[in-house]
């Protein structure tokens, strides 16, 4: 098993370096990516270029640039400066963060706690009214894209310009230290607006895993057993039938942390997500490839924690 | 027709057995050693399940009856479709939740399972009644360890706390078997053999002293070589513990050797129903015939044929009219597309019952036509049952 985790995580930082090989490329090749051209601005002359490309070392062969990137990379987490601003990627993109993690963990615990019981009563009534009303309100939220659904609830509730108003509306986003009540409320319309969609699709997933294993042999020896169905369901049956929805939660997960743009956009929340679209709208380039290296790395994670999580919910995989 | 008109099939049922048993099986649930006959531990009657399907109604099982008393065996034997595995689940009360239609009574130790609770059920299955069922490894829960769902078993009965419960699923697997038991105890289902995992599913179905025990072809998934040791484990287990069985298979080889009574099901009804020794030596049905001609003996010359019976089960949707199985008879006759055969006792054997429309005579002589043209059936049988040693075959010299 350590061994396993060893090898697994050895893979990861590969992938980690092969993603970052190819920002590293991708920034080179692309036709108005000259970092010195932008970092220089619209109106600067051929020497000022020069000089910012001899400081930000563009002038050195390609290879040693690509080992100084690296280096600094994975010693300092080192991802240049913005083009923009000027200020350090790396100080951005973890000034951003808790914004992100906040918004992404609630969401998932809301979504999780939301979606799983739908899922597994509408399995166990399947085709009754319940069931029917529970999959055509999640088709509805699956179908309604989360920005639309987002300006809708804050059309509806935002304290701003809601007709009820009841929540903070976009822009009140306060940091969890700061004040942790505000944090809560400000948070409550994004976290279900980002919640909606997942808590529908898990509730199907939940659904669909669960009237399969309800299926299966050793539920009907653990009806002949004569436990009380309850404890079919939920020892036996959801135990089964989790196990592939908790994969699907990882990277989920992992993806989200990497930045939920339209939400963050939506509620302006100065998250990963946000931090992502403005660089992308400057063409801002070190932010975008230190938000993309960031996303990989949580989905290189997310994937790490979900092999090693699956060798303890399901005892037939063991690594070797 | 039948020389027999008129007889309804539950009493000849009832008459063949137990005939001073009280009809009122309400003061019988607690037996008296004193008394000399004892209402049978488990009475189905006219037993009919249907399921609704999207292509139409099934009838799974189509008025079944049949007695079994204690200690004994009883074998439900037919081919894939034929409704035995439908008609031993239904004793559970397990065929409910996939949306069927139970009807009939089956009574166990003087009550009607039927008409009970599913909570009041769930206090019988496990304890009262256990089952083994085909596939011991999809059989077992995959993520749980083998004593975890022993104990289980105990607990969901007893209220014994987790260390005497394992200390009693470590008791069970060593009494089915399992080498090691202390340190199997704790194995997944997927690291024991096929052969451990039967034993194991058996372990758990043993676990509160059942009084009747369903096994659903247990031997089926397995090695031929592990066949033999499970139905030589049940064999034992059930003599030792005095516990009814009901043994389910589509292979007669199994039952040969360890069912007192073997009822022969087709199409979902049964079509002969005889003690064990009676339905080798004289069986009465066609069906029976066929099934008897298609098993291969050890003793045999090797370049014999068996004789598989021609056609295939009929679709439970759509069952032929009449006796069920004349589109596969070679003895078939024009009118028994229409009529209806009732099981029936054999003009002169009351334990023995034939669905059948040819006359009796007329079913002996081709009967006996047929085991002279090959040898006789409970010779090939007896060398083909499991647990005796294969004799050498010389004959193929």
């Amino acid at each position: 098993m350590t061994g396993y985790v060893v090898r697994r995580v050895l893979w990861g930082v590969l992938l980690l370096i092969l993603v970052s090989a190819l920002t590293f490329v991708l920034f080179r090749i692309l036709p108005t990516a000259d970092p010195a051209r932008l970092r220089a601005g619209p109106n600067a002359g051929p020497r000022v270029i020069a000089e910012i490309r001899a400081n930000l070392g563009l002038n050195k062969p390609l290879l040693t640039q690509f080992w100084l990137y690296m280096k600094g990379l994975f010693l300092h987490f080192d991802l240049g400066y913005s083009y923009y601003s000027g200020a350090s990627v790396k100080s951005l993109v973890f000034d951003r963060l808790p914004a992100t993690l906040s918004l992404t963990i609630g969401s998932a615990i809301i979504w999780m706690a939301i979606g799983l019981p739908i899922g597994i009563l509408s399995a166990l009534r399947r085709r009754s009214r319940t069931d029917r009303g529970a999959m055509g309100a999640a088709l509805l939220f699956i179908s309604a894209p989360e920005y639309w659904l987002g300006l809708i609830v804050l059309y509806l509730f935002a304290a701003d310009i809601g007709q009820i108003k009841v929540f903070p509306g976009a822009g009140s986003y306060t940091g969890l230290t700061a004040d942790p009540q505000k944090w809560v409320t400000s948070l409550i319309l994004p976290w279900l607006v980002l919640a909606a969609g997942f808590a529908a699709v898990y509730a199907r997933l939940m659904r669909g895993s669960l009237i399969e294993t309800m299926g299966e042999d050793y539920i009907r020896t653990a009806r002949a057993k004569g436990l009380p169905e309850r404890r079919v369901v939920l020892h036996h049956g959801v135990r089964a039938a989790i196990t592939p929805i908790l994969t699907i939660f990882a990277l989920d997960v992992g993806v989200l942390l990497g930045g939920a743009v339209l939400i963050e956009t939506v509620f302006d929340i100065p998250g990963i997500g946000r931090l992502n679209y403005a660089a992308i709208t400057h063409a801002d380039f070190p932010i975008i490839q230190g938000t993309v290296l960031l996303a990989a790395l949580f989905i290189v994670v997310a994937n790490i924690l979900v092999d090693i999580a699956y060798a303890y919910l399901d005892p037939r995989v063991r690594y070797s | 027709m039948s020389p027999l008109d008129g007889a309804e099939t539950p009493e000849v049922t009832a008459a063949s057995s137990a005939s001073e048993a009280s009809p009122d099986a309400g003061h019988s649930a607690n037996p008296e050693p004193a008394h000399p006959v004892e209402e049978p531990l488990l009475r189905v009657e006219d037993l009919r399940v249907t399921y609704l399907t999207e292509d139409g109604v099934v009838q799974a099982v189509d008025g079944i009856s049949y007695e079994l008393g204690r200690g004994r065996t009883l074998g439900i034997v037919g081919e894939s479709g034929s409704g035995k595995t439908v008609a031993a689940l239904s004793v559970l009360g397990l065929t409910r939740a996939e949306g069927a239609t139970v009807s009939g009574r089956i009574a166990f130790a003087g009550r009607d399972l039927l008409a009970l609770t599913e909570s009041e059920l769930r206090v019988i299955r496990g304890d009262e009644i256990a089952m083994v069922f085909q596939d011991p490894l999809s059989s077992l829960h995959p993520m749980y360890r083998v004593g975890a769902q022993i104990v289980e078993a105990i607990r969901a009965h007893r209220d014994t706390a987790k260390a005497p419960s394992r200390a009693r699923a470590i008791e069970l697997l060593d009494l089915v078997g399992i080498p090691e038991p202390s340190a199997r105890v704790d194995s997944y289902p997927h690291e024991l053999s096929g052969g451990q995992r039967q034993r194991a599913m058996i372990a758990m179905a043993l676990a509160n002293d059942p009084k009747l025990l369903i096994a659903d072809e247990p031997t089926t998934a397995l090695d031929v070589t592990v066949q033999a040791q499970i139905l030589a484990l049940l064999s034992r287990l059930q003599r030792e513990r005095g516990m009814a069985l009901v043994l389910v298979t589509h292979d007669l080889g199994v039952v040969a050797e360890m069912a007192d009574e073997i009822a022969v099901m087709y199409a979902g009804r049964i079509v002969e129903h005889a003690p064990a020794e009676r339905l080798f030596a004289a069986p009465e049905h066609p069906y029976t015939w066929g099934l008897l001609r298609s098993i291969p003996t050890l003793d045999g010359p090797r370049e014999e044929l068996l004789t598989p019976i021609p056609g295939s089960p009929p679709s439970p949707l759509a069952p032929p009219s009449g006796c069920r199985f004349h589109p596969r008879c070679p003895y078939s006759e024009p009118e028994h597309a229409r009529i209806d055969p009732a099981l029936e006792a054999v003009p002169g054997q009351p334990d023995h019952e034939v669905a059948c429309l040819l006359a009796s005579q007329t079913r002996r002589r081709l009967w006996m036509a047929l085991a002279d043209r090959n040898r006789t059936p409970d010779q090939s049988l007896s060398t083909v049952a499991p647990s005796s040693p294969a004799p050498a075959p010389e004959s193929a010299a």
